[in-house]
């Protein structure tokens, strides 16, 4: 390991009163991590994204408590509407959720909660789907499992009002991380949308990992929205597993952060499943941002639709791969995938690597990448009709990105989506020569 | 006399280091529809990107005063909030950006520098919805991204909607009757005539005769190799229909 740091220091002080199957996750995610480290760019996955920064510094798991700035997050950041559970450095804050009525046997609270009381549930899926064997850091936040969101949906059941896991990272001029868990476990049959947020304060290292089972006809939406601090480090994995007829709408938002990583995998593990996944990222200064989603069409008749929007100002980087894999046995699957990338300056930086690998013959699947710049001609048109260049500029952005916000179907979240992007996109397009 | 807004003297530009405007020379005055004909590359386009301001077009001589002011000086978005209005030979598609957005911020842009406060969205609607039915435009298309997916038509009636609506000075016509069949091209003379009072002039630029029977010009000029070469009244349209360009692009060589 290089650097010296010592990221499983902390693991070893985490609280041992757990069920054993945690302890066993742990154990086998620090053996993993002493093993693999943090990946460098030497590792084909990796090799446009250098973890040597966050290597380099050491982070410590922040002490129990809830500061005043992780208050004033969760007061703006909240959406005021369904279930909120709020998170501060890895741990949910009670005082500050906002708990509701759910249907008879769906739960959504803690996964420290979960862990003990829904055991039969926990145990068979808590690291199966996101093996800790593969990626550092996998590895690493299973190391560290301890608290996170779970939610669960009864086969039939269909949860009327999102559910918002709110995760905030804030503490007092310490450099902290937290490896916080997600699991979603969708019955056959059952509804879910379900919000991951994650903001801050300060620097801080979040290491993410969200698993999420759907069950035969199963339909979840999940929206990842990365809102972190300009000088926080954000890597995160969610990995679905889908059963027949199942659907998985994933909406991957990373708006902040000043290195942010996420991975999305899902496996269309039954006949009829389908996805989408919609992404869009915005960056500049010298942000740097990554997607790598894999879409692994395994049985016949999955489809897939995958759409992916970044817009790059200053002198940000960004890396999106794309793998689409349709196995043997996944004949009549309909793939598409799209990467739509505009560039506001000359120093920003993508590297797009759309990847279609097909194993079965009859197939219908697409995929395509483009880079560019904001349309001239579009932009002397509204001049010519007496707008503003600024403006013009931001009104092509902003519909740019607007399509993927209009995507977003709860209410809520779209507004303080499209409050983001108003307040992001001006500076964005400050930052042009 | 009524008033000049438009002088052009001796303009002279050049796209990427050839001369494609050689001396042009034009007065348009208050109330007056002026026709500019000429065969393909005689500077048409040229002429009407340049009185525009779009980028990639150099004035290499000449000047042109608009309402008493340098034209030239101002950038593209003045020259529109000060009533000069191009209506475009290629209407740019604009994905994501919605008609009546757009549309709505074109005319606050210009009520502004008029000094007239922003039309809210609800007496918006009304003035654009009584315009459009004026241009032959069905209002679902306030609804859809600029010209995204309009035909050839749709595109073109569009321009003439925007040009009801932004009630422009000088509005400037380049070609805006190409490909338009004959329904089309009445609504686009309807819009243009709508227009015609003692406050407004019209420079319609065009290939062929054909606009002219429905929007009779006070002023035909012919334009050749980047110069006026022949003026006069709508009997000169009526003339070139029938002996085409060929006898003057010969006596502008």
């Amino acid at each position: 390991m290089s650097a010296g740091a010592d990221h499983l220091a902390d693991a070893r002080r985490l609280d041992s009163a757990v069920p054993g199957y945690v302890r066993d996750l742990r154990q086998r995610g620090a053996q993993q991590f002493a093993a693999l480290g943090l990946p460098t760019p030497k590792l084909e996955d990796w090799k446009y994204t250098n973890l040597a920064r966050l290597a380099q510094q050491s982070f410590a798991l922040a002490p129990t408590g809830v500061p005043a700035a992780a208050q004033q997050l969760a007061a703006t950041a909240k959406l005021g509407t369904g279930i909120e559970l709020v998170f501060v450095n890895g741990h949910l804050a009670a005082d500050l959720s906002t708990l509701g009525e759910l249907p008879a046997g769906a739960v959504a609270t803690s996964l420290a909660d979960a862990m003990i009381r829904y055991t039969e549930v926990v145990a068979p899926t808590l690291g199966a789907l996101a093996a800790p064997d593969v990626d550092g850091p996998l590895a690493l936040n299973a190391a560290y499992a301890a608290d996170g969101a779970f939610v669960f949906v009864p086969d039939g059941v269909a949860l009327e009002t999102p559910i918002h896991c709110l995760f905030i990272s804030a503490a007092n001029g310490q450099a902290t991380m937290a490896h916080p868990r997600t699991l979603i476990v969708a019955g056959a049959g059952s509804r879910a949308v379900v919000i991951e947020q994650h903001v801050g304060s300060g620097t801080y290292w979040t290491n993410a990992v969200t698993e999420i089972a759907l069950g035969a006809g199963a339909s979840v939406t999940h929206h990842k929205v990365q809102r972190e601090s300009a000088q926080a480090f954000h890597l995160a994995a969610v990995i679905a597993t889908q059963a027949a007829d199942s659907h998985l709408s994933s909406h991957a938002m990373s708006l902040g952060a000043t290195l942010a990583r996420t991975d999305l995998v899902t496996r269309l593990d039954a006949p009829g499943a389908a996805c989408s996944f919609d992404g869009l990222y915005l960056a500049g200064e010298t942000q740097h941002v990554d997607h790598h989603t894999t879409i692994d069409h395994r049985r016949p008749r999955g489809t897939s639709r995958e759409l992916y929007k970044g817009i790059l100002a200053g002198r940000a980087t960004g890396v999106f791969n794309g793998k689409v894999f349709v196995r043997p046995d996944a004949q009549q699957t309909d793939a598409q995938q799209m990467n739509q990338n505009l560039l506001l300056s000359d120093d920003a930086q993508i590297d797009t690597k759309p990847q279609l690998e097909i194993f079965a013959d009859d197939v219908r699947c697409s995929h395509g990448a483009t880079i560019g710049q904001l349309d001239e001609d579009a932009i002397f048109y509204l001049r010519a009709r007496g707008i503003d260049p600024a403006d013009a500029r931001r009104l092509l952005i902003n519909a740019f990105a607007n399509e993927l916000v209009q995507r977003v179907d709860t209410e809520p979240l779209r507004r303080q989506l499209e409050t983001v992007l108003a307040e992001r996109l001006p500076a964005l397009v400050g930052e042009q020569p | 006399m009524t008033e000049i807004i438009l002088q052009i003297e001796d303009l002279h530009a050049s796209v990427d280091g050839t001369e494609i405007l050689r001396g042009i020379d034009l007065t348009v005055r208050r109330g007056e529809v002026h026709a500019i004909m000429g065969p393909n590359g005689s500077g048409k386009s040229t002429l009407c990107n340049v009185l525009a301001g779009r980028d990639g077009y150099t004035v290499t001589g000449g000047a042109v005063r608009y309402d008493g002011q340098d034209l030239l000086a101002l950038a593209p978005e003045e020259r529109a909030r000060a009533g000069v209005f191009l209506a475009f030979q290629y209407p740019v598609e604009i994905p994501g950006v919605g008609n009546t957005y757009f549309l709505r911020s074109a005319l606050n842009a210009v009520r502004k520098q008029r000094g007239q406060e922003p039309l809210d969205a609800m007496d918006f609607l009304t003035l654009v919805k009584a315009k459009m039915k004026l241009v032959d435009l069905d209002p679902k298309f306030l609804n859809r991204a600029v010209n995204e997916g309009f035909s050839g038509g749709e595109k073109k009636r569009n321009e003439i909607l925007q040009m009801a609506i932004l009630e422009p000075r000088l509005a400037i016509l380049d070609e805006t009757d190409s490909g338009l069949d004959i329904d089309a091209l009445r609504v686009v003379a309807d819009g243009v005539n709508g227009l015609r009072n003692e406050e407004h002039a019209v420079v319609a630029i065009t290939h062929y005769q054909r606009l002219l029977n429905y929007l009779v010009p006070d002023f035909v000029h012919v334009l050749a190799k980047g110069r006026i070469v022949r003026s006069g009244d709508k009997a000169l349209a009526a003339e070139l229909e029938r002996s085409g360009y060929v006898d003057i692009e010969g006596a502008a060589a």
